[in-house]
């Protein structure tokens, strides 16, 4: 193997070079702090007090596997996780559609793409909790002309979330798509049009095929948005309409499941603390699963170029 | 090279966040006095301003430290749980409810036999945990009813005197909903239900039912179940208030109302809410254009019923905190109810205190709470501060009367009340 040689810079020197190699972990260690603080920490920390009842995490008692149990046994829960599912998968289908359509809309060289990109992307700066009081204004605007409002049914919780959603991520995913339809070399649909391909073919053989990559990383960042939704769903429906059972438990129709954890810490005492930490960690580890699934599917999809 | 410009000012950025968390707070601790210092987590956002200039005001009295920070609108239980396990934890916080007492109960210092409990004119907002001992103890107690704009009464043809019971506010209410539009305003302001107005109904205003039921059934800690005897009170009372109002009830869920807006701007004649509201209605309004009477909602003998009076501005001591700095609290609460500058600041940005140097009140709400027990009518207390994991409790209550309002069935109010209240009682006490 050619030693590589000295470019002119003496950081690049052998001499100077050895030291620092040797002394690798000392210039690893802030970010290695940081990321031990910030994420490795918090992280045990939570799985602990999952075990435990406590009030703050200071007094943390351990109490064993009880605050699981409850989780699973809470019927919002459940609910809650049918909900989401069902919310994130559709979610993820039409975010993607929409989005790769309006990219490729956009990269067919049509006047004033970039002021439609711009457009397009903008609803993404928005809070989440902002978002959330405009478009339910909006949808009550128009509902109230029927007398009912976006509180009243499952329904229009659901599609007024997902019209919001779509809202506020198409036009994240569609920059991304972008950037990949724009990295699909020339010659390969040139060769595809001599070769007598149609459009609708060269896009389904030749397009998609290549811009594999971006729909792995549109499928994961639009599938654990769909799963992690907070600040929209309370601030548009914060989980009405409530059915009210014979049991006395009410469910929470239009409750996601970040929501439902947050009302079980912070709504509920601190008996239920436990079972809230449980709850996130049973979510981060679907969260987690599902999406390690996803990028196995879509990843061995990817062609090299 | 740039590339490596780039990583190098990125992992100083990030070094930077991660360590300017730590340089205020070690700060604050090596300027800590020797006497001890108080932290008061305060829950008011609007007495901020007037609590940190008695806090100046002390220090420069005493040299005892004080550092009063109030936790955002909405906040506080959040605030509190994660003040609560840093080293300089707050040393004064509040427990305003039986809710809070059980998740908090650990923490509060049993305040029996101290000097500031000694100087409490009456026990009645002292909150107990289970064993019975003093859990928090009010600082200062606040009335709500149904404000009144007296000079639109009038207009109307009527006066306060005629309202004794639920029939004749009832009447006077039709009729002036009726004529609205000759009129000028209407009975009621809106009783909008999202998250800064439905606290008026789901709290205050279930207090009534609440009320008359611990009267029947002798509360004296939060029963596991309620059975709802006077749910059709609440029923009454809202029907009227929906009714005689100028907005349509379907669009009281969403439609974010502003109710005091509108009885400042003089466009209704009734508005429930308390004594809290006295200030900035007062920028408006004179002190003899206006009036709390009782919530009449159609119960037996309610003419003899007098304001609801009672507080969730209950202070607790933390058992955790440095003797010398428990020390230092208890002096300083000591100091707030029996000083001059204290007491008055006090009553001017919180109400009446529960305290033997208490002054009077100038809030025309409070005096007329006063009226009502001097002329010897009940005082109802706030039986609502009973109400287990209060926030979901209520939460059940508006989603429920807000499908009841778009043309849903009252069953479901009071399944979420009734049912609701076995639930999160058993929720709470799991």
């Amino acid at each position: 193997m050619k030693k590589k040689t000295n470019d002119g810079t003496s950081v690049n020197s052998p001499l100077l070079r050895r030291p620092i190699q040797r002394m690798f972990f000392v210039f690893l260690l802030p970010t290695f702090i940081a990321f031990c603080i910030g994420f490795v920490y918090p992280f045990l920390q939570g799985m602990y007090l999952s075990f435990c009842s406590f009030t703050t995490i200071s007094s943390a008692k351990f109490i064993g596997i009880g605050n699981y149990i409850k989780a699973l046994e809470d019927a919002t829960f459940t609910h809650a996780f049918w909900f989401t599912a069902l919310f994130a998968v559709i979610s993820v289908v039409l975010i993607n559609v929409l989005a790769f359509l309006v990219a490729y809309l956009l990269t067919l060289k049509i006047k004033g793409a970039n002021l439609f990109r711009t457009a397009f992307f903008m609803p993404n700066l928005i809070g989440g909790i902002v978002l959330g009081y405009i478009w339910s204004m909006i949808f009550n605007g128009i509902l109230s002309k029927y007398q009912t409002s976006i509180l009243m049914e499952t329904k229009y919780g659901f599609w007024g979330l997902m019209i919001l959603m779509l809202w506020q991520q198409i036009g994240y995913m569609m920059i991304i798509y972008i950037a990949g339809l724009q990295s699909v070399p020339e010659e390969l649909i040139e060769a595809a049009r001599i070769d007598g391909a149609n459009r609708w073919q060269t896009l389904i053989h030749v397009t998609i095929p290549n811009v594999m990559s971006s729909i792995t990383i549109c499928m994961f960042l639009s599938l654990t948005n769909g799963f992690k939704l907070f600040d929209q769903n309370l601030a548009l429906t914060a989980g009405q309409p409530f059915i009210f059972q014979d049991d006395g438990s009410q469910i929470k129709t239009t409750e996601m499941l970040a929501l439902n954890i947050y009302n079980t810490f912070y709504g509920q005492s601190s008996a239920a603390r436990g079972t809230g930490q449980a709850k996130a960690v049973i979510f981060f580890v679907l969260v987690a699963l599902i999406s390690v699934i996803q990028l196995r599917a879509t990843r061995s999809k990817e062609v090299q170029q | 090279m740039k590339k490596k410009l780039i990583s190098i000012l990125m992992a100083a950025a990030m070094v930077a966040t991660v360590f300017t968390g730590c340089g205020g707070d070690s700060g604050e601790s090596a300027s800590k006095s020797d006497n001890g210092s108080v932290y008061w987590l305060n829950f008011k956002p609007e007495a901020d301003e007037a609590l940190q200039d008695i806090a100046k005001t002390y220090t420069e009295q005493t040299g005892v430290e004080v550092k009063v920070v109030t936790a955002a609108e909405g906040t506080y239980e959040q605030t509190l749980t994660s003040e609560m396990d840093k080293s300089n934890a707050p040393t004064l916080f509040v427990v305003g409810n039986q809710a809070a007492v059980k998740t908090w109960g650990d923490y509060c210092l049993d305040l029996e036999g101290t000097k500031i409990y000694e100087q409490l004119s009456t026990d009645d907002f002292t909150l107990r945990k289970d064993d019975g001992t003093v859990a928090s103890i009010g600082y200062c107690y606040e009335s709500f009813g149904i404000i009144v704009n007296k000079t639109l009464l009038e207009k109307a043809g009527h006066s306060v005197d005629e309202i004794t019971d639920f029939a004749s506010l009832k009447s006077i209410a039709d009729e002036i909903h009726a004529n609205a539009d000759t009129l000028g305003f209407d009975a009621f302001t809106s009783s909008g239900m999202d998250d800064s107005s439905s606290w008026r109904f789901s709290g205050h205003l279930a207090n009534m039912p609440l009320y008359y039921e611990s009267v029947d059934d002798n509360w004296t800690e939060c029963p596991a179940e309620i059975k709802g005897t006077y749910l059709d009170l609440y029923k009454n009372i809202w029907d009227l208030y929906t009714t005689d109002c100028a907005v349509d009830k379907t669009s009281l869920a969403t439609g974010g109302y502003d109710a005091e807006a509108e009885f400042m701007n003089g466009e209704a004649v009734f508005y429930q809410n308390g004594s809290w509201e006295y200030p900035t209605l007062s920028e408006k309004l004179g002190d003899d254009e206006m009036c709390m009477i009782p919530i009449y909602c159609g119960a037996e003998g309610e003419e003899n019923n007098g304001l609801c009076s009672g507080t969730e501005n209950c202070w607790a001591v933390n058992a955790n905190a440095d003797q010398k700095d428990i020390d230092a609290t208890i002096d300083f609460m000591t100091w707030l109810v029996t000083s001059d500058e204290g007491t008055k600041m006090m009553t001017e940005t919180l109400g009446i205190i529960p305290y033997k140097a208490a002054p009077d009140s100038k809030n025309v709400f409070l005096e007329n709470a006063l009226e009502y027990s001097e002329a010897g009518k009940t005082t109802i207390p706030w039986t609502f501060n009973y109400t287990p994991n209060v926030d979901e409790w209520r939460a059940g209550v508006v989603a429920a009367m807000n499908q009841y309002d778009a043309g849903g069935s009252w069953d479901d109010v009071e399944k979420a009340f009734v049912d609701g209240w076995a639930t999160q009682y058993k929720a709470a006490n799991q």
